[in-house]
């Protein structure tokens, strides 16, 4: 199996996709001549020419909202927005109209739209480009979302999101890029809304997901030396998420370790534990724990803002006290 | 202008330029990270836009904000802490680069969201007018902000409410790696402007006395109630976008015709034209700058970061 990076699993998957589907267009800033600014889109210019890969000014709102209103009108694009902070800019196109518009019609509209947004700090890039937004899209109905943590998962993720027909954000880890990993020839879209279980283990569950699912695996490492067997699930899908996965695992361990790069209120692990209290409540054995970022904003220093994110210490504390250690 | 002023001039152009030299030489140490976009090769935009200043007017910016904040009368000792991420900086070290801001200096900051400072110009210039003030607030953001929606939405409301703000374009041709004529469906960024009713300048950003001259009047009429004015000053910026930016959509030839036209050696051949000037003048303001910025240096290794106990400070007014 060809070892390929995580870039290149998603360069890989456009590229599949563009030549599968002449629908599929691709539009953002610096996404044609320059590549994209983290090279994702690399080589689709040459291959598939300027009506299909589109350089667009600085204007994410509108970004968004031409992806929608192409979509609405039978193209398949996928849209980039530089770094996730830039969907601030975009939530109303993404919230107040992506989102709603097929419900408000009646279902007459479909809106296959596959927003690609990098983000998750640890790049010293500060406040303002460091945000983990994931919790946003989550909240709202009517949108898919999707956070690949390998480039296994980015290539069969990303070919699932395009053909999909409702709206998927699709969120990659900026500090996964340049990670490395096996992925098969031929891959196939993967199933959305289906976790993976990426380690067996008995004693507890760490749920996880993007960014933060190598974050679990090393400290299942850890835990493992300390004679605990952690088991890791990766969610792969953040909505909607795999319930039944995730409450199957906690049957086997009794035990739960969220773990998000988002702040904690009203994050992903309250969710997660919110279901886990009413879906399993007799299966666990302790409290479940929740990892997360710094219920702040990313500073610059780097000390610092290492300070905000989940590390695996910070899991193996957490899974410990789960077990009272 | 006397010598004096225009040796003034010729101080803050190199010193503008000089601390960018060092900030690149200290990145590359490893001393900062993140992004770092630096301003060199559009020095006397800024110069010439703040020379007519005071020191109550406001100024805010984008993210290559070096030279504003150095300008402004800012420490470059806080300036290069701040890059370091130390407490020492001028934000504590919680901003970096892209986001250096000084309440004693009237500088209202640098913003790393392309067009998201020029609504808070206009809410600045509000202040003004509602206290009843003669200040003015100079804002200045790229050509790629032009493209943006709430762009738009700040000129029309400057214009709409006859606010004191001077909106500076820095036209340096490029957003990253897309041209203006490749982004934008009106290529000259004034036209674009003046259908928000104000007066609008195309000026050559590379050379200061053009430069001064349009923002003085523009400046002039802003504290004189007459509204906002929007100049569109043509500059070129010699470095990528940003630290990790090899720039190489651009051709050599381009740059090369940018570099002929290098406001420095301008400025200092302008100097030497009207004056009596001896090459050792010049030798000692540069002498002047190189120690300021190593004593900025050294100011900033011996600081350090905020422990980490402090990391939720600032959240809220306590
Ligand atoms: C809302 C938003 N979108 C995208 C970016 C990414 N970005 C940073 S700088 C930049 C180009 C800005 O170009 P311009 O306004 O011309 O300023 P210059 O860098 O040339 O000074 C882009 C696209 C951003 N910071 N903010
Ligand atoms: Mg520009």
């Amino acid at each position: 199996m060809p070892t390929i990076s995580y870039r290149e699993a998603l360069n890989q998957a456009l590229f599949e996709e563009m030549h599968r589907d002449e629908g599929v267009i691709v539009l953002g800033e610096d996404v044609a001549e320059y590549g994209g600014s983290f090279k994702v889109t690399r080589g689709l210019l040459d291959e598939f020419g300027e009506d299909r890969v589109i350089d667009t000014p600085i204007s994410e709102a509108a970004i968004v909202g031409m992806a929608t209103g192409a979509a609405m009108c039978g193209l398949r694009p996928v849209p980039e927005l530089m770094t996730v902070n830039f969907a601030y800019l975009a939530l109303d196109q993404i919230c107040n109209h992506l989102a709603l518009m097929r419900y408000m019609f009646g279902g007459q509209v479909t809106l296959p739209v596959t927003i690609r947004m990098p983000g998750g700090g640890g790049h010293q890039l500060a406040s303002q480009h460091s945000h983990s937004l994931e919790v946003f899209f989550v909240h709202t109905p009517g949108l898919i979302v999707l956070y690949p943590s390998s480039p296994a998962d980015a290539k069969a993720l990303l070919k699932a999101a395009i053909r999909d027909d409702n709206p998927v954000i699709f969120l990659e880890h900026e500090g996964l890029y340049n990670a490395e990993g096996e992925v098969p020839e031929g891959t196939e879209p993967a199933e959305i809304g289906r976790a993976g279980i990426l380690r067996q283990g008995k004693d507890v569950t760490l749920v996880a997901y993007g960014g933060m699912t190598n974050v679990a695996l090393e400290a299942a490492d850890t835990l493992a030396e300390e004679g605990c067997e952690a088991e890791v699930v990766d969610l792969r899908t953040l909505r909607p998420w795999d319930k039944e996965t995730v409450v199957e695992s906690v049957a086997r361990t009794h035990r739960v370790v969220t773990v998000e790069e988002c702040p904690p209120v009203c994050g992903i692990g309250a969710e997660l534990s919110a279901n886990i209290y009413e879906l399993a409540f007799d299966e666990l054995d302790a409290p479940v724990e929740r990892v997360s970022g710094a219920d702040c904003h990313l500073p610059y220093a780097k000390e610092l803002e290492q300070a905000c994110i989940p590390h695996a210490p910070d899991v193996v504390e957490a899974a410990l006290r789960t077990l009272g250690v | 202008m006397n010598k004096a002023e225009l040796m003034e001039v010729y101080y803050l152009m190199q010193l503008a330029r000089t601390f960018e030299t060092r900030v690149a030489e200290q990145y590359t140490r490893g001393k900062m990270g993140g992004f770092c976009h630096l301003y060199t090769g559009e020095e006397a935009v800024a110069v010439g836009a703040m020379w007519h200043l005071r020191d109550d007017d406001y100024v805010i910016g984008s993210y290559r904000d070096h030279a504003y904040y150095l300008l402004r009368g800012g420490d470059p000792g806080k300036a290069m802490a701040e890059l370091f991420g130390h407490k020492e900086g001028c934000c504590k070290g919680k901003g970096g680069s892209m986001h250096l801001f000084d309440w004693d200096i009237n500088f209202l900051g640098g913003y790393a969201i392309v067009a998201g400072m020029c609504p808070l110009a206009v809410g600045a210039a509000k202040s003004i007018q509602y206290r009843g003030e003669d200040r003015v607030v100079v804002c200045f953001f790229g050509d790629g902000a032009t493209n943006q929606g709430v762009y738009h939405e700040a000129l029309n409301m400057g214009s709409l409410y006859e606010l004191p703000i001077v909106w500076v374009c820095e036209n340096n041709h490029y957003a990253i790696g897309t041209s203006v004529p490749r982004s934008s469906a009106r290529e000259s960024l004034a036209r674009k402007a003046r259908s928000y009713e104000m007066p609008t300048y195309v000026v050559d950003g590379m050379d200061f006395f053009k430069m001064q001259s349009v923002a003085e009047r523009a400046i002039a009429d802003a504290r004189a109630g007459k509204g906002p004015s929007f100049i569109e000053a043509q500059c070129y910026r010699y470095r990528g976008h940003s630290m990790s930016d090899p720039a190489t959509y651009r051709s050599e030839e381009e740059v090369e015709y940018w570099k002929k036209r290098d406001p420095i050696p301008r400025i200092k051949a302008a100097i030497k034209h009207d004056f009596e000037v001896e090459e050792e003048e010049f030798e000692e303001v540069d002498a002047r700058v190189r120690r300021e910025l190593d004593e900025a240096i050294e100011f900033a290794s011996e600081g350090s970061e905020l422990p980490v106990e402090r990391l939720y400070e600032d959240l809220y007014v306590e």
